[in-house]
C-alpha cells in the first residue's frame, strides 16, 4: 500500500516534469501549423529550422559563446585557485566571499549592473559584452569546483617533485593537474551550461542584432510562437540528455576502476 | 616570485565584472538624470504600481517556494529509501529537466495552457470544463514551480543521502516512531539543504520578468518586470537601478538567512 502510494507520486512529479517537453516534441513533428490538431507526421519544422538564418545564428552564437565563456573562465579559475591557496585564511576568504557574489545576486541586477557599467565607460554593446559577462558569470562556479579539489591534494608529491629536479611548471602539470583534473572537467562543464541556460544577463548586456537561443525563443514568444521552435526544442533535449549520459556512463566508469583499484 | 600573482586575472574580473558594476548601479540608483544625488529612486517603490508589484512578486515566491518545498522533501525521502533499479538513475530523471533551457519550458508551459491549448482539448475531451488560468497569477506561479522545483530537488537530497543511517536505526531501536524520527532527526538534519533549496528558488522567482511575461500575458506585473521596463519600454535608467537596489535588498536578507544556517555549506548545490 505505502509502495503503491510511492510510486504514484513519483509518476505524477514525472508526469508534471515531462508532459510539457514531451507535448512540445510530438508537436514538432505535426505536419500543420497549429497546435490544435493532429494533421499528420512531417519533417518540414525541422528542415524550416534548418534553413532559418535567424535560428541558426543563435544557435551559434549560444554555442561559442558557451565554449569561450567556459575556457576562460576556467583558465582564469584554475590560476586563482593556484594563488588564493598561497595566501593566508583570512585574506582567502575575503576573496571566496568576493566570489560569492555574483552566484547569489540575482541575474537581473547582475545584467543590469554590467549593463549600465559598459555604457557608463562607452563601450557599445555586443557579442564581446555578452561575453564578457559570461566569463565573469562562470568563474565562480569553477572556483567552486576547482578550490576542494586543491584542499584534498597532498602537497607532498608536489614538493618531491621539487626536490627531485622538475621546475615548478613541469611539476605542476605533471603532478597537481593530474589531481585536479575532475575539478576542472565539471567546472567547465557547469560553466557552459550556465551560459547556454542564461537568460537575463544576455538580454541585457546583448547588442541589436545578436541573438542567443534564449534570447530569441523570448523575441519570438511575443510575436507567436512557430513550430519551428518545438522543433528546436526537441533537438536541444535530445542533445542534452545525450551529453548527460554519456558524462555519467564516463564518470561511472572512472568510479568502478578507482573502487577496484582500492 | 611569489604564487598569489595567479590569482591576478581572477581580481581583475572580479573588479571589472562585479565590483565596479555594483559601484555603478548603485551610483545610477541615488542620482536623477542630470547626475544629482537623490533618494527618489528608492522611495519610488513606495507608490502604489510599485508596490502593488514588489508584494505582489513577494507573494508569488513564497507561495511557488512553498510547493516546491512541499513537493521536493517527500521527494527526496522517496529517492532517499528507493530501491527502484540504480538510484542515481531515478535522481537523474528529476534533474534533467533542469539542463534544458528554461526559456523553452516555459514556453512549453504557454503552449500547453493556451484557451485552445492541450491541456483544454483533453479536459474538452472527457467532458470537464475549460481551464483558464493562462494570463494569471496562478499560471505565473506554475511556471515558476515547474522551472526551479529541480533547484529545490536536489540540495534536499544531498542533504537527506548525508544523513548517516546509523543514527536513523539508533532512533528506532530506541522506540521511536516513523513520525518521530522524521521530526527529531531527519528533517532538523536536512535543515542546510532545505535552506539552499528555499534560496535558490525563492531569488530566483522574486526577480523574475520572463516568466511573468511569458505565463502573464502582460497582465501579472511583477517587480522584476517593472525594472525590466525602465530599462527597455521607459528607459528611465536611475528609477530602474533604484527599485534594483531595494531588490537587492531583499537578496542580502536571504543571504544572511542562508548564512545563518548554513555555517558548513553543506547544502551547496556543487
Amino acid at each position: 500500500m505505502k509502495k503503491t502510494f510511492k510510486g504514484i507520486y513519483l509518476a505524477i512529479i514525472i508526469l508534471f516534469l515531462y508532459m510539457p517537453i514531451v507535448t512540445l516534441m510530438v508537436l514538432s513533428f505535426n505536419e500543420g501549423k497549429t497546435m490544435n490538431a493532429w494533421v499528420g507526421f512531417s519533417l518540414k519544422w525541422y528542415k524550416e529550422m534548418f534553413e532559418n538564418r535567424i535560428i541558426m545564428e543563435a544557435l551559434t552564437n549560444t554555442l561559442t559563446i558557451a565554449f569561450w565563456a567556459a575556457t576562460v573562465a576556467t583558465i582564469v579559475g584554475v590560476t586563482a585557485c593556484i594563488g588564493l591557496n598561497a595566501m593566508k585564511e583570512k585574506h582567502r576568504s575575503v576573496f571566496m566571499g568576493l566570489n560569492n557574489i555574483p552566484l547569489l545576486n540575482a541575474d537581473i541586477v547582475t545584467g543590469i549592473s554590467l549593463m549600465l557599467s559598459f555604457l557608463l565607460f562607452g563601450i557599445s554593446l555586443n557579442y564581446g559584452t555578452v561575453l564578457f559577462a559570461h566569463i565573469t558569470f562562470c568563474i565562480p562556479y569553477v572556483i567552486l569546483s576547482v578550490m576542494p579539489k586543491f584542499r584534498q591534494l597532498e602537497n607532498h608529491t608536489y614538493e618531491a617533485a621539487l626536490d627531485l629536479g622538475a621546475s615548478p611548471a613541469y611539476a605542476f602539470f605533471k603532478v597537481v593537474l593530474p589531481d585536479i583534473m575532475p575539478g576542472i572537467i565539471s567546472g567547465f562543464l557547469l560553466s557552459f551550461t550556465m551560459s547556454v541556460d542564461d537568460f537575463v544577463i544576455t538580454h541585457f548586456t546583448r547588442g541589436v542584432g545578436i541573438n542567443t537561443i534564449s534570447t530569441l525563443i523570448y523575441s519570438q514568444v511575443r510575436v507567436g510562437i512557430r513550430p519551428t521552435l518545438y522543433a528546436l526544442s526537441t533537438i536541444i533535449f535530445v542533445a542534452v540528455l545525450i551529453v548527460l549520459i554519456i558524462v555519467n556512463v564516463i564518470s561511472n566508469k572512472k568510479e568502478e576502476t578507482r573502487h577496484e583499484k582500492n | 616570485m611569489s604564487k598569489k600573482i595567479f590569482s591576478g586575472p581572477f581580481l581583475l574580473f572580479i573588479i571589472c565584472g562585479t565590483i565596479v558594476p555594483l559601484g555603478v548601479i548603485t551610483f545610477y540608483g541615488i542620482t536623477d538624470r542630470s547626475g544629482a544625488f537623490t533618494l527618489e529612486n528608492i522611495t519610488a517603490i513606495t507608490t502604489g504600481e510599485h508596490m502593488e508589484a514588489l508584494l505582489l512578486a513577494l507573494g508569488l515566491a513564497l507561495i511557488s517556494t512553498v510547493i516546491c518545498l512541499v513537493i521536493a522533501f517527500p521527494l527526496g525521502l522517496i529517492l532517499k529509501d528507493s530501491k527502484l533499479g540504480k538510484k542515481g538513475f531515478m535522481v537523474f530523471i528529476f534533474i534533467l529537466p533542469m539542463w534544458m533551457n528554461f526559456l523553452l519550458r516555459t514556453m512549453a508551459w504557454q503552449v500547453l495552457l493556451e484557451r485552445n491549448g492541450i491541456i483544454n482539448q483533453v479536459l474538452g475531451l472527457i467532458g470537464l470544463p475549460d481551464l483558464n488560468i493562462i494570463n494569471t497569477p496562478t499560471a505565473v506561479v506554475l511556471g515558476m514551480v515547474y522551472d526551479y522545483l529541480p533547484f529545490m530537488i536536489l540540495p534536499i537530497y544531498n542533504a537527506l543521502i548525508k544523513i548517516d543511517k546509523n543514527v536513523i536505526e539508533a532512533a528506532y531501536d530506541l522506540g521511536a516512531g516513523y513520525r518521530q524520527v522524521l521530526q527529531k532527526i531527519i528533517i532538523p538534519l536536512s535543515v542546510p539543504g532545505i535552506v539552499s533549496g528555499v534560496t535558490m528558488v525563492f531569488v530566483p522567482s522574486l526577480t523574475t520578468f520572463a516568466v511573468s511575461n511569458m505565463l502573464g500575458g502582460g497582465k501579472v506585473n511583477l517587480i522584476g518586470n517593472i525594472i525590466e521596463q525602465e530599462f527597455t519600454a521607459s528607459s528611465n535608467w536611475n528609477l530602474g537601478a533604484g527599485l534594483s537596489l531595494v531588490m537587492m535588498i531583499f537578496i542580502v536578507i536571504s543571504m544572511a538567512f542562508i548564512e545563518k544556517f548554513d555555517r558548513n555549506g553543506e547544502g551547496n548545490i556543487i
